[in-house]
Order: structure tokens, then C-alpha cells, then sequence
């Protein structure tokens, strides 16, 4: 019995100290956002200056902006093209079905790296000058795959004879499609769409090698001031730690609402 | 006259065409770039060049080392904690692997910038590179690997390890005889997805290694800047390792993990 409870300690112990060691540069810099310091480990009183600089920042305003809207517009159009895309591969013969699947699979197992670099060559191949529409296809060639991943196996899932029940029913395809095929494999178009979501936010090499000249996003912006510093480099680093307090503020306020959801979801069916 | 049924086939045209365009045309052209030269005419020369070169080949094989060690590290710290979730007849456990995954939707830069904060202060910025790339890397690809184990693990039926009670077996066999063998499957797509971006993503590297550390992935960074011949033929080799590692390894398994999607 003894022994048990040690061996319970432990493990609470482990999985503990990992969390801890996970948390503590984001806890670290939690802390410092709110003191009036520029350097990590000075003293300093209680302050909002590195928020008001935040947001007083037009530069880093414009940057954050554009990355939100480039990842809702990529995650938007991988999830049309991408939930078209498994609908119609989950129709197909077993050999084209073999054959999009898995020249799908190349952007999911291939280093970003390699995707990033063939699409700027091919894009100068072809002709096409760095835009925002190069950009926007190389976020959608790394997100519209794992779009298609996350409908695929809700199709799989879905009676098959409820469709050919609306046609006979004199519903017309596109009818049957949008009123029963769609809501069956809705959870699948959310999760691909959020998957989508964060890809797009978290990237940095696709959009280094395929983005229009002066573009910034948060990753591009936050690597190049770490890397080559500017004028006001402590104060642009410390405005980081603003942002990357209120980012990791909206992920759990984000995961407890979503909890909290799907309890009670869960409780309404029960 | 019947009017032709509309085809459901006919949905997937716009991605077929997009995969063409935009996955498939760019891998073949990854594929002429590399075999040709600055005047396009083909040529073994990037081939050759790369592998007759010293420093480049000590420098490959120091990135698949750095690689090597973030991922028996990434697996070292990930199987405790998703055989200890897995096995614990906690309520709710699901919330202690959702901290896990937590920090990854935290922007990926701004991530490893905190890390780079948390070194500087406590003085190792600088100091230890390949340590701090290395614990940068398992930092981040650390959910990649505990998520595919802890659904593998899952999936082991709890008869499994009665039985083995009831036949005399103590714990240390039941680990070694069920858990491991059973979780192989998990393993495998862990350590894939774990391998090969720390050997490419020179974006930790470069942060955290205080520019010091080269990874292969900085050497197309590189390339890209002066000759894209020699930047294709270095990615054509990543290309076929994965391809040969994914065949190797029966097929990318575990896309529904990625990212905690399903969480």
C-alpha cells in the first residue's frame, strides 16, 4: 500500500515538474509584462507601460492584423476547397481516391521547408511576382490537406443510404448534399477549419519564401526583431511579452469556454 | 430525355487541380532544378558538389545528431507522461494532456522568443547552444509526440494486463511483454513527426542557438539566397528520406492527433 502511494507521488511529481518547465517561459513572461522593466530580472513596480506600447505600436498593430486576417482567409478558403475536395474524393473510384490521398499526404509528411522553397521556385517558374495571393496559396497548400484529414473520416462514418433517400424523396443533389450530407459531417468541417486556423498563425517559413515585400506577420516580425534587433529593440521585445500574455490569455479563456460547451452539450442530450 | 445526373465525383475537380498545381508541379520542379545547372542543362553537378563538400557533411551529419537526441528526449519525457494519463483512472486527465497541448497554439515564434527570454535570464543564452536548440525543440515538439502515445496506449485493453496479473506476471513484464510491443504503432508516428522538423526548422536553431548551430534546414535557407540548384537538390534529399522513412513505417498514421485537433 505504501509503496502504491509512492509510486502514485511520483508520477504526480513527473508529469508535474514537466508542466512546470513547459509553463515557465510563458509564466516568466506573464509576470515581467506587468513590471515596469525592460530587461528580465530588474526590479521594477507594477505596470501596464508594455501594454500601452503594445497597442500604441502602429507597426506591430498592422503586423497583427494582417496575420489574423490571412489565417481566417486561408482557413476560410482551405476549408471550402478542402471539404469539396473529401467530398468528392469519398465518391471517387478507389484509384483516383488512392491517388489525391496521397498527393495529399506530400504537404502533411514534407518538411515545410521543402513545400516553402518548390513553391517560390514555381511560383518564379511561372511567372508570378511574390503577392498576397502567393501567400495566401502557400498557407493554403500547408492547411487545406489536414482540412481534408478531419472530413474524411466523419464521411466514413455517415449512412450512405440517407442521401439516395433525399434523391428519391425529390430532393435535388446539391439539396440533398447541403441539407444531409453537410450536417453529418459537420464537427469534421469545424475541427479542419480550426486546425486551419492555427497552422496559419503558427507559420513562419511558408510565409518567409512566398509573401509580398514589406508583408509582416507576428512570427516574421517577432524572428526579425529577436535576430537583428532595431532602434528600440528592448522596447519592441518587451511589447512581446504583452502580446504573448494576451494570446496565451485568449487560448484558456478559448479551451474553458469550449469545455464548458460541450458539457453542456453533453448534459442536454443526456 | 433523362437530364445527366450531377456527379458527386465531379466536387473534388478544384483540389485536384490545386494539388496539381501547387503540390505536385512544384515537386517536379524541385526535381529539374536539382539535377541541372545555372544554364539548365542537366547535370550530376549539385550531387556531386554537395556530398564532395567536408564541412557540409560534417555539418549534416551534427543536424541529424541534434535531431537523433531531441527525439529519444522528446520520447524519454513523452512515454511517462502519456503511459501515467493513460493508465490513471483519473476524471479528469483530460484536462492535464489538454495542458500539454496548451502552449503549442501560442504563436510558434513567439514561443521560442520566450524560451529565449527564460535562457538570457538565467544566463545560458549564448553559452550552450546545441543544449539550448535541443530543449527548445523538445519544447516544442513534445505534444507531437505525446499525443500519438497516449492514443495508442488508450487503445490497450485493460484485460490484457488482468490476465497477465492472473498468469504471475509482475509489472516490469506486463510493461515489457503488452505496453511496449502494443505501443510501437504510437512510436513510430511520434518519432516521425518529431525527427524531421528538428532537422529542418532552423527557426528554434537560429533563436535559441544564438545563429551558431546549422541545421540542413538553413542550408536551403541559404541556397535560396544565392543558388536555388544546389537549395532544390538539398531539398530533394529531405524529400526522399521522408518518403522513404513514411514507406518504411506503413503510411502517416496518426493525422487525426495532429495538433490535438480532436481534443
Amino acid at each position: 500500500m505504501k509503496k502504491q502511494l509512492a509510486g502514485k507521488c511520483f508520477k504526480a511529481a513527473f508529469v508535474g515538474l514537466v508542466l512546470l518547465i513547459l509553463y515557465a517561459p510563458i509564466l516568466l513572461l506573464a509576470v515581467y509584462s506587468f513590471i515596469s522593466t525592460d530587461i528580465i530580472g530588474q526590479a521594477g513596480t507594477f505596470s501596464l507601460q508594455h501594454y500601452v506600447k503594445l497597442f500604441g505600436d502602429p507597426i506591430i498593430l498592422e503586423m497583427i492584423g494582417n496575420t489574423l486576417l490571412l489565417a481566417f482567409l486561408a482557413a476560410f478558403l482551405s476549408t471550402v476547397l478542402g471539404t469539396l475536395g473529401a467530398l468528392g474524393m469519398f465518391y471517387c473510384k478507389k484509384r483516383v481516391k488512392a491517388v489525391l490521398h496521397g498527393a495529399s499526404q506530400i504537404p502533411v509528411i514534407n518538411a515545410e521547408i521543402v513545400t516553402a522553397l518548390a513553391l517560390a521556385i514555381t511560383f518564379v517558374v511561372v511567372g508570378i511576382g511574390k503577392s498576397y495571393f502567393t501567400m495566401l496559396i502557400g498557407h493554403m497548400v500547408i492547411c487545406t490537406p489536414f482540412v481534408v484529414l478531419s472530413v474524411m473520416p466523419k464521411l466514413k462514418q455517415m449512412d450512405n443510404s440517407l442521401y439516395e433517400a433525399a434523391l428519391d424523396l425529390g430532393a435535388s443533389p446539391f439539396k440533398a448534399l447541403w441539407k444531409v450530407v453537410l450536417p453529418q459531417i459537420v464537427p469534421g468541417v469545424i475541427s479542419g477549419f480550426m486546425l486551419a486556423i492555427t497552422l496559419s498563425l503558427d507559420d513562419y517559413i511558408v510565409t518567409v519564401y512566398t509573401r509580398p515585400n514589406g508583408f509582416e506577420t507576428i512570427s516574421t516580425y517577432v524572428f526579425n526583431a529577436t535576430m537583428r534587433g532595431n532602434a528600440h529593440t528592448a522596447e519592441t521585445l518587451s511589447s512581446f511579452w504583452a502580446l504573448t500574455t494576451i494570446i496565451f490569455l485568449v487560448i484558456v479563456l478559448f479551451v474553458v469556454c469550449s469545455n464548458l460547451v460541450g458539457r453542456k452539450k453533453k448534459e442536454a442530450t443526456k | 430525355m433523362k437530364v445527366p445526373r450531377f456527379s458527386r465525383k465531379t466536387l473534388c475537380i478544384p483540389y485536384a487541380v490545386f494539388l496539381l498545381f501547387f503540390v505536385i508541379l512544384p515537386m517536379l520542379v524541385i526535381l529539374v532544378y536539382a539535377f541541372t545547372d545555372r544554364n539548365m542543362g542537366f547535370s550530376f553537378g549539385n550531387f556531386v558538389k554537395f556530398f564532395s563538400d567536408p564541412t557540409k557533411l560534417s555539418t549534416i551529419v551534427y543536424s541529424i545528431v541534434i535531431a537523433l537526441i531531441t527525439t529519444v528526449a522528446c520520447l524519454l519525457v513523452a512515454y511517462p507522461i502519456a503511459y501515467i494519463l493513460a493508465r490513471s483512472n483519473m476524471k479528469k486527465k483530460h484536462v492535464i494532456l489538454m495542458l500539454f497541448v496548451l502552449p503549442m497554439w501560442i504563436n510558434f515564434v513567439l514561443r521560442v522568443n520566450a524560451i529565449r527570454e527564460l535562457f538570457n535570464w538565467i544566463g545560458l543564452l549564448g553559452q550552450t547552444n546545441y543544449f539550448n536548440t535541443v530543449f527548445g525543440m523538445v519544447y516544442d515538439f513534445l505534444p507531437f509526440m505525446i499525443l500519438p502515445l497516449y492514443t495508442t496506449l488508450m487503445k490497450i485493453d485493460n484485460s490484457l494486463y488482468e490476465a497477465s496479473a492472473d498468469l504471475g506476471g509482475n509489472a516490469f513484464t506486463a510493461f515489457t511483454r503488452i505496453t511496449l510491443p502494443l505501443s510501437v504503432p504510437g512510436i513510430v508516428s511520434g518519432v516521425t513527426m518529431v525527427f524531421l522538423p528538428s532537422m529542418t526548422n532552423y527557426v528554434v536553431s537560429d533563436m535559441l542557438g544564438n545563429s551558431m548551430v546549422t541545421i540542413i534546414g538553413k542550408f536551403i535557407y541559404e541556397y535560396f539566397g544565392s543558388d536555388w540548384h544546389m537549395g532544390s537538390m538539398v531539398a530533394l534529399i529531405l524529400l526522399i528520406v521522408v518518403f522513404i522513412s513514411t514507406w518504411l513505417t506503413g503510411g502517416f498514421q496518426s493525422e487525426e492527433n495532429v495538433r490535438g485537433a480532436n481534443l
